[in-house]
């Protein structure tokens, strides 16, 4: 059994965000981090494998060449095995685009009867969540979004999947796509012998030559011109002044509030 | 003739999916129809209501036309009952390929967004998540900006476009975004939940709309997963969505995060509102994620929102920025919730909220 987990590096959006003038967003300036779902992905893979030693886990990012660091560290963690997709006609691309690449990367590596795919449901950076499931539908396999908990018995998958309201629980043939959300489970820590170790696991780094066999890699299918959305404008929402500050946070200025609310028929 | 998404003078009209669980249609389906509504008069074309499911009630469906479907295309199979991906993507494909509508909208559910995204892969077309404002028309773009951007409109070139401009936060909020799908149809769009307003509900329109039985194609084959069991949560969950007052807590409760929520329910009790809370709140384990506010949470926009001990992060930000009067309390003068809010007071909230709630408690009395 092979788990191929896909994994993304993004900028931390909950740090020091960097815009600049033309309205985009600076990501050179800011600090990256492996995105928060997809750790969540990669610890379910890991899991199935501290139960089942012949799990093979596989990581796959589309990226920069920076990415190499975010792969060693899913090495260090203990997956088995990295692939890179790296190479400028890639860049710019929307999430159709991406899932085209990425899928092409998952055939190359392979897909075999009992094997997972595996996701993070979105990431930070665009919140978009669908880049998994866009993933699964052009592999032609089925998927199970928002899991929350995994089973894997007698070679039988069965799956929890997140409602607002509740679960769904769902069994699940292999091979298939599943996205996790980070109430799955903890992500565990690299450990010092898997950081020794992360250099010399196999490391591959893959360009639009490499995948360009496959009918879905041209230059018109990925990256930016083969995206089919677009932006029209960037913008900042704007800064709004600060409003009325009460004088004090005592009784008198929460009386004076309430008045204030009272004459302009807030409350 | 194969379907040809990049065909785009073949497609015309907006539809919306009217999601339904249990045989309910969710608020999105006619938040959506309402905002549709205005996106198709723009366009001059028709407004359609899709509706999935089994044993479709067809008063339901006429009910979508009070919201401003001029037709409903009513799916009814008893494989449709309950959500499923290989299903629901298949009946949904299906149609667009024979009907072509121009724009496709589907609310930006747990549902809505795992079939979204499998939807567009399979029709080839662009989609753009978990939007917040959509428009057809370049103007009312412009006056939109005005009101919500830095941008200088009025020296600014845009683009005369008919395409629907989608516009959603990025980088978690620090950054909005507008998209357009200019080559590929349908231009799809998942919405947040809760953004759009419902128009109020229409009888002579509901009257007139017509409903479209669609020949499902449909066997078991077509669905290669087993849906087990769906199981409600026992507990009842907060609707900060509906309600006309939010009084969250932040961080700043963590010294006694027990009296800190109490004090939250008091006040929300003597406002008539509901609490919710950010994300750090959610995170710690000390609420249930149904009261997460923001960017990850839900976007509120209630007639009053009160922080307690929030400092303000702009995934915070994202989920209440639009509520008509936000009032704030927080012991730091510098955190930047006071710089979204109407009202602040920089004090502890384990003294100013029980002496806010007194005052209200007190004016009211003064007013009964």
């Amino acid at each position: 059994m092979k788990i191929i987990v896909c994994v993304k590096q993004v900028p931390d959006t909950s740090g020091v965000v960097a815009v600049k003038e033309d309205g985009t967003m600076d990501r050179a300036a800011m600090a990256t981090i492996s995105n928060p779902d997809d750790m969540n992905a990669l610890e379910a893979a890991l899991q199935l494998k501290d139960a089942d030693k012949d799990v093979k886990v596989v990581v796959v990012s589309m990226g920069p060449p920076p990415t190499e660091s975010m792969l060693r560290e899913c090495l260090a963690m203990g997956a088995d095995e990295a692939y890179l997709i790296s190479a400028r006609e890639f860049g710019g691309a929307d999430t159709w685009a991406t899932s085209s690449t990425l899928t092409a990367a998952i055939n190359k590596i392979g897909v075999d009867k009992d094997d997972i795919v595996m996701c993070g449901r979105q990431a930070i950076d665009g919140d978009t969540a669908q880049v998994g499931p866009q993933i699964a539908e052009k592999l032609g396999l089925p998927q199970v979004t928002y899991v929350t908990a995994i089973d894997y018995s007698n070679g039988r998958l069965t799956v929890r999947r997140a409602l607002e309201d509740g679960y769904m629980t769902i069994g699940v043939q292999t091979p298939c796509v599943l996205t996790c959300i980070k109430e799955l489970n903890e992500p565990r820590y690299m450990s010092v012998s898997g950081i020794m170790g992360c250099y010399a696991k196999p490391y591959t780094v893959w360009d639009f030559n490499a995948l360009s066999d496959d009918p879905a890699i041209t230059v018109e299918q990925v990256g930016l011109k083969g995206s089919p959305t677009q932006v029209y404008k960037s913008f900042s929402p704007p800064v709004k002044g600060k409003g009325t500050m009460m004088e004090g946070a005592d009784k008198a200025a929460c009386d004076q509030l309430v008045s204030i609310l009272g004459e302009k028929h807030i409350i | 003739m194969a379907f040809n998404s990049k065909d785009t003078a073949a497609f015309k009209g907006v539809w919306v999916f009217c999601e339904q669980r249990d045989g309910v249609i969710l608020g999105t389906g006619y938040q959506l129809l309402s905002e549709g509504r205005k996106l198709a008069d723009d366009l001059g074309v028709e407004l359609c209501g899709v509706l999935l499911g089994s044993g479709v009630n067809e008063q339901f469906a006429k009910a979508l036309g009070g919201y401003g479907a001029d037709k409903v295309y009513v799916c009814d199979h008893p494989l449709l009952k309950d959500y499923t991906t290989d299903a629901y993507t298949k009946v949904l494909c299906d149609l667009v390929e024979e009907y072509k509508p121009e724009i496709f909208l589907i609310g930006a559910t747990n549902i809505g967004r795992d079939l979204g995204p499998r939807v567009a892969a399979r029709l080839h077309t662009g989609l753009t998540a978990d939007c917040t404002h959509l428009d057809i028309d370049v103007e009312k773009y412009k006056a939109f900006l005005k009101t919500t951007s830095t941008i200088d409109v009025d020296n600014t070139a845009f683009e005369d476009t008919r395409n629907l401009k989608m516009t959603r936060p990025a980088f978690g909020g620090h950054l909005m975004a507008t998209i357009v799908c200019p080559d590929y149809r349908p231009q799809m769009s998942t919405v947040r939940p809760g953004v759009m307003q419902t128009a109020p509900y229409n009888e002579e329109t509901a009257a007139k709309t017509q409903l479209v039985k669609v020949d499902v194609q449909l066997t078991s084959d077509d669905i290669h997963v087993d849906l087990i069991e769906i199981k409600k949560s026992a507990k009842k969950l907060v609707d900060l969505i509906g309600a006309d007052v939010v009084v969250s807590v932040g961080r700043g409760i963590s010294k006694d995060p027990k009296r800190g929520i109490e004090i939250a329910e008091e006040l929300a009790n003597v406002l008539g509102g509901v609490v919710g809370a950010s994300r750090a709140v959610v995170d710690a384990g000390l609420i249930s994620q149904d009261h997460q506010v923001g960017q990850t949470g839900k976007t509120v926009h209630p007639k009053i929102y009160v922080a307690l001990g929030i400092s303000g992060a702009i995934q915070h930000l994202a989920g209440m920025q639009d509520s008509e009067v936000i009032i704030s309390v927080n012991k730091n003068a510098s955190a930047p919730i006071f710089d979204a809010s109407t009202y602040g007071i920089v004090g502890d909230l384990f003294k100013v909220g029980p002496m806010l709630t007194e005052a209200i408690a007190k004016y009211k009395a003064s007013k009964a």
